[in-house]
């Protein structure tokens, strides 16, 4: 059966991790077991990474591994595609996701395509950290989820972990991994605590994991937008709605199959995420839905929520309102439940 | 950029024809190696008049970026690389492929689209790599290579290797901001790499006076801390002498040189290029500094290589490229099956 089921909840007696220090567990982990990787990036180093992430890498691994750089987003991705050309493996902090706008040319035209230009010969195995989201009121240049660009670009891989156990796992995966994988960490998950094994570990690429068990409802989300789904789910469950939550965990490659296989059972769809909706991630699952078998499972039209069409703002009300919040969750999926007849 | 000097008065008749004195970028240079870069100089003008011939045929789709008069600059600055130093090219690139050692009918079969190629058809004239030879890879965007040069400078050094990296690009290139970037980068950590700018004048039509403040790519090299010289690209010597400096300094731990070649493209920018924003006089007093012939001239006037020998390597050069279309055109299409096959790696 596609699908794992790997509750969110904290299973008593494992030793718990902050989600940021989730990834600098595995940041060291991977250092420590191999001489090609380093980190680098601004201010990854004596300040300790601009949310705390590297933290203390820099005392303990040196400075010709964990690296402080000028502020050269460009500069910086084409440095991870040389060195990743060359035998080492990079890891490249962009320090607020919204400015690896400055760096898509390096990303997309030549990380994503070398290989396929190069006829095969070469790869690329390079690992771009990228903290994203909204909810810190930082404002429209820095609370983006742009992670559906990089979703639209073969040749790149994209993940988005919502837990602390995934975000270990999942970062010492991309950083094994042959292909340039795009690491989107969410801001506000960061001080989030979950349980984290002390060994290193690696979670799967492209597959998603069933947070939640249910037989009403599909609600697929990824990211922060898992864990609101989730508590919507708990809500919902006091009405009686029983749904089920799906983390994405991967948005390229998606898997697909573990979306359709719920859909199949709970005949209801509902896709959240925090990136703008229109032509967003959520676009693609409803397309992929309607063009397979499970599209003849529905019983209620497909529904997404996603960001609003406009800029994160400044204003703390404004921006909860821009992007869907727990309550939005609950009643849509509520909406569906109840006006889609099985 | 003199060329050499004549000795002798004209009232003292000469009872035997004087060999004027050779000048040290030449006299650094063995018979060895100048045959070396003859053959090479002759090989990427003959590939590029087969690929252009080939075009106006119809026999090959898509554009090229022909850089015929600009092969001193390729072969010149490429002539002391060991053959473990790595090479990032550029659109105009095949004369820094063939250089570095490529073999040209790969090449051309790339050219052709076909499976046998160096990216088996799915790269085509801008993005041929030769990982075998250093070369990692031409480059369709300008200044694309810059920051990777970074990158392989700083894998260089993490691996504790003597390996140089050679990047080139073109005058245009010079005002992207990966090239400020990236030569910030490589100074500040003292990176083993050549930054090898081909200034041949225009980015696409557009003149590099009109588009730079200092007359000199290579003057803003003091910007960034790093050596900054500038040689007639046209001359193969004086650009061999400059290039084994600047790839000297790069792998004793001195850090960057930025270098720049001032040559000029006889060709149009591409294929659809009609020669709008230049005169015919100024492309034919640039025909008269083609690379290939200036240096023949010398080397028979010193009686370094004789005219017979001259000939003789051209003549094989011909040959090679011959042999080479035989191969790129007589070689199989990829299979649309595998159309997606190398998208990604493992």
């Amino acid at each position: 059966m596609p699908g794992d089921t790997v509750a969110i909840e904290q299973q008593a007696g494992m030793r718990q991790l902050s989600y940021a220090e989730a990834i600098r567990e595995a940041l060291a982990q991977a250092m420590e077991a191999d001489p090609r990787v380093f980190l680098f990036g601004e201010d990854v180093g004596v300040y300790g990474g601009a949310f705390g992430v590297s933290g203390d890498l820099l005392h303990r691994y040196g400075p010709e591994r964990v690296i402080d750089t000028p502020i050269s987003e460009l500069g910086l991705a084409g440095a991870a595609v040389g060195a990743a050309l060359t035998g080492m493996r990079p890891v490249l902090e962009i320090q607020f996701s919204d400015f690896v706008t400055l760096a898509m040319e390096q990303i997309v035209n030549q990380a994503a395509k070398i290989r396929f230009m190069f006829g095969g010969k070469a790869s690329v195995p390079m690992v771009v950290r990228l903290p994203g989201g909204s909810g810190t009121g930082a404002a429209a240049q820095h609370s983006q989820s742009l992670e559906a660009w990089f979703a639209h670009v073969p040749g790149l891989k994209v993940l988005q972990p919502s837990t602390p156990h995934d975000a270990k796992g999942l970062l010492l995966a991309a950083i094994d991994d042959p292909n340039p994988v795009l690491f989107f960490e969410h801001k506000l998950l960061y001080k989030t605590k979950g349980p984290v094994p002390a060994e290193a570990y690696r979670e799967p690429i492209g597959k998603a994991v069933v947070r939640r068990r249910g037989r009403d409802i599909t609600i697929v989300g990824a990211s922060i937008m898992t864990l609101r789904a989730a508590a919507a789910a708990e809500k919902l469950a006091a009405e009686d709605i029983d749904a089920e939550v799906i983390d994405l965990r991967s948005l390229r490659p998606i898997d697909f199959d573990t979306i359709a296989h719920s859909v199949r059972k709970t005949g209801r769809l509902l896709v959240v995420h925090e990136g703008v909706k229109t032509m967003g991630i959520g676009a693609e699952i409803a397309a992929m839905i309607a063009e397979s078998d499970a599209f003849h499972a529905l019983v209620a039209p497909i529904a997404r929520l996603g960001g609003a069409d406009s800029p994160i703002p400044y204003n703390p009300v404004l921006e909860k309102a821009c992007v869907p919040q727990e309550d939005d969750i609950v009643s849509t999926a509520r909406r569906l439940v109840r006006e889609g007849k099985r | 950029m003199q060329s050499p000097a004549t000795t002798g008065s004209a009232s003292a008749a000469p009872v035997r024809e004087m060999t004027p004195p050779q000048r040290a970028e030449l006299g650094a240079l063995d018979d060895a190696t100048l045959r070396t870069a003859l053959r090479r100089m002759h090989l990427i003008r003959k590939f590029e008049e087969v690929a252009e011939q080939s075009y106006m045929r119809g026999l090959v789709h898509g554009t090229m970026h022909l850089s015929i008069g600009q092969e001193a600059s390729a072969v010149g600055s490429t002539l002391h690389l060991r053959p473990d130093d790595y090479i990032l090219s550029t659109h105009r690139g095949h004369g820094h492929c063939i250089a570095k050692g490529a073999d040209p009918a790969r090449m051309l079969a790339e050219f052709f689209g076909k499976e046998t190629g160096y990216c088996r058809g799915r790269g085509g004239s801008m993005h041929i790599a030769d990982l075998a030879t250093g070369n990692l890879g031409a480059n369709g965007i300008v200044a694309g290579g810059l920051p990777i040069a970074v990158g392989v400078g700083m894998s260089i050094k993490a691996q504790k290797q003597s390996r140089v990296c050679m990047v080139f690009f073109g005058d245009g290139a010079a005002n992207e901001g990966a090239f400020h970037e990236s030569l910030n980068m490589a100074s500040i950590w003292k990176l083993p790499v050549v930054f090898l700018c081909e200034n041949n004048k225009y980015g696409m039509s557009m003149d590099i006076a009109n588009a730079m403040a200092v007359p000199n790519v290579a003057d803003r090299a003091g910007a960034y801390a790093m050596r900054g010289v500038t040689v007639d690209g046209n001359d193969l010597p004086a650009v061999a002498a400059a290039a084994k400096a600047a790839i000297e300094h790069a792998r004793q731990g001195g850090g960057p040189t930025l270098l720049e070649c001032k040559t000029y493209r006889l060709r149009g920018h591409s294929k659809s290029d009609r020669n709008l924003y230049r005169t015919k006089e100024e492309i034919e007093a640039w025909r008269q500094r083609d690379p290939i012939r200036r240096l023949e001239d010398e080397l028979n006037a010193q009686h370094r290589i004789e005219a017979g020998e001259l000939a003789a390597i051209e003549l094989a050069a011909q040959h090679e490229i011959e042999k080479a279309l035989e191969f790129a055109k007589s070689s199989p299409d990829p299979d649309p099956a595998q159309l997606t096959r190398d998208v990604y790696a493992g």
